[in-house]
């Protein structure tokens, strides 16, 4: 077992792993931060990103011992229990950005990340291009888009990162 | 996954040594291409040499006439780095395209080139630009470095710190993904070095990354697309599979060389 201690969602988390233990199975299991979700579990579909040290990566592929002395912020830490939701996420219910919900926790934490390197104003294009790791089974690209370019744009007017 | 033991070694040394003492011990730095191999249980390595936290393997420099890279330089930051912008911006633009974003927050530049993928897209530039592969033991030049699928020359305990990159007057790299796994199908850079021009292709070839030496010395007579007219690879020794003949591997190559000197005569 490995002794790791980090950050998620603004909080101080120690605990005991077996070093095999995969960051997303860390969350869900130990933490019970089951936003967070397995879809693929080889790193092509997304549903697993988190930031690490505010920045996307796939936690399917990652050890939680790599995460160990680091910051971790999952879906559930976007916004406060029962505060408005993050602009983000707002933007999604508004453009009707999910059919079945699976991949949305994915597909928000990849487009806020997206946000904080490019800025406010992405085109569609920009934003095809980075959803290059992102799958929806659903198909639901097209609101999916929409609701990405309006998130950003509230993101320019919110106190919520 | 199977079992194994986690070591956080904090210099290159103490992960060299570790790599000596625990016999089939393998280095994780991004863990993109070996966490999969090990879920799938393809891989069972009994020990995991973490190389992410040792200090300065990671940095991007120029010194003298080369970029310098660290062995852990991210994939995005090679992608995103002024410095490599400005010296070899094919370079960058290389990084740009691996993967996605979030693989790419992870990947590493190190990781990359010890498992020589035959699809990975590093190779092509390291080949093409005559980099130099800088150890923990010695430096290596492509030609030796690269030998085969997933082979390379490095030894049991050795460890890439860095690869030095001469800085090319003009260079581009095109890549034509598969479809479905995007990963080049083949990828090919093209590099005018202040004597010569070398032009290596990733994707296609049977035995990993290789030269084409008819086009190099076309181009090193006249850069541009034209003098590539009438010049053609043979789909010997290319890979055929599900996803292209060796064929229409070869007739790519010729089609993307074109491409990658008209860009890299800013001609898009």
């Amino acid at each position: 077992m490995a002794k790791i201690s980090l950050i998620v969602n603004g909080n101080p988390v120690t605990a005991n792993v077996d070093p095999r233990t995969l960051l997303v199975q860390f969350l869900r299991e130990n933490l019970r931060l089951t936003g967070t979700h397995v879809g693929c579990d080889t790193s092509q579909c997304g549903a697993c990103v988190v930031h690490l040290d505010g920045k996307a990566v796939k936690s399917c592929t990652t050890l939680a011992v790599m995460a160990d002395g680091h910051e971790v912020r999952t879906i559930e830490g976007l916004a406060a229990d029962g505060a408005p939701l993050h602009p983000m996420q707002e933007a999604f219910r508004e453009n009707h950005g999910l059919q079945c919900g699976f991949c949305t926790p994915g597909m928000i934490m990849t487009a806020v990340d997206l946000v904080h390197r490019k800025g406010h104003d992405l085109g569609d294009h920009t934003i095809r291009e980075e959803l290059e790791g992102n799958l929806c089974r659903c198909t639901g690209y097209q609101n999916i888009v929409l609701s990405i370019a309006a998130g950003a744009k509230a993101m320019a007017n919110s106190d919520l990162a | 996954m199977y079992e194994f033991k986690y070591h956080r070694p904090a210099t290159v040394r103490q992960a060299a040594n570790l790599l000596l003492k625990n016999e089939d011990a393998k280095l994780i730095a991004g863990g993109h291409t070996l966490l999969p191999v090990m879920k799938q249980r393809l891989a069972s390595p009994p020990h995991l040499v973490d190389l992410s936290h040792i200090d300065g393997l990671g940095g991007i420099e120029i010194k003298g006439r080369s970029l310098v890279i660290g062995a852990t330089a991210k994939h995005a930051e090679v992608a995103t780095s002024a410095i490599v912008g400005e010296a070899l911006p094919a370079l960058a633009e290389l990084a740009s395209l691996i993967g996605d974003p979030a693989v790419r927050h992870k990947g590493t530049i190190g990781g990359s080139l010890a498992n020589n993928d035959p699809t990975a897209d590093y190779p092509a530039a390291v080949m093409a630009l005559g980099a130099t592969i800088v150890t923990n033991k010695r430096r290596l030049k492509p030609e030796e470095f690269f030998q085969g699928l997933f082979t390379t020359a490095l030894e049991p305990d050795e460890i890439i710190t860095k690869v030095m990159f001469p800085i090319a007057k003009k260079a581009a790299y095109i890549k034509f993904r598969n479809q479905a796994s995007r990963y080049a199908l083949v990828g090919v850079f093209v590099a005018k070095r202040p004597s010569d021009v070398r032009f290596a292709v990733t994707g296609a070839g049977a035995d990993g990354v290789f030269r084409v030496t008819a086009f190099e010395e076309a181009l090193s007579k006249r850069f541009n697309s034209k003098a590539l007219d009438g010049i053609h690879v043979h789909a010997e020794g290319l890979n055929s599979d599900l996803h292209g003949s060796a064929e229409y591997r070869a007739h790519l190559i010729g089609v993307l060389a074109k491409r990658a000197v008209d860009a890299a005569n800013g001609k898009a």
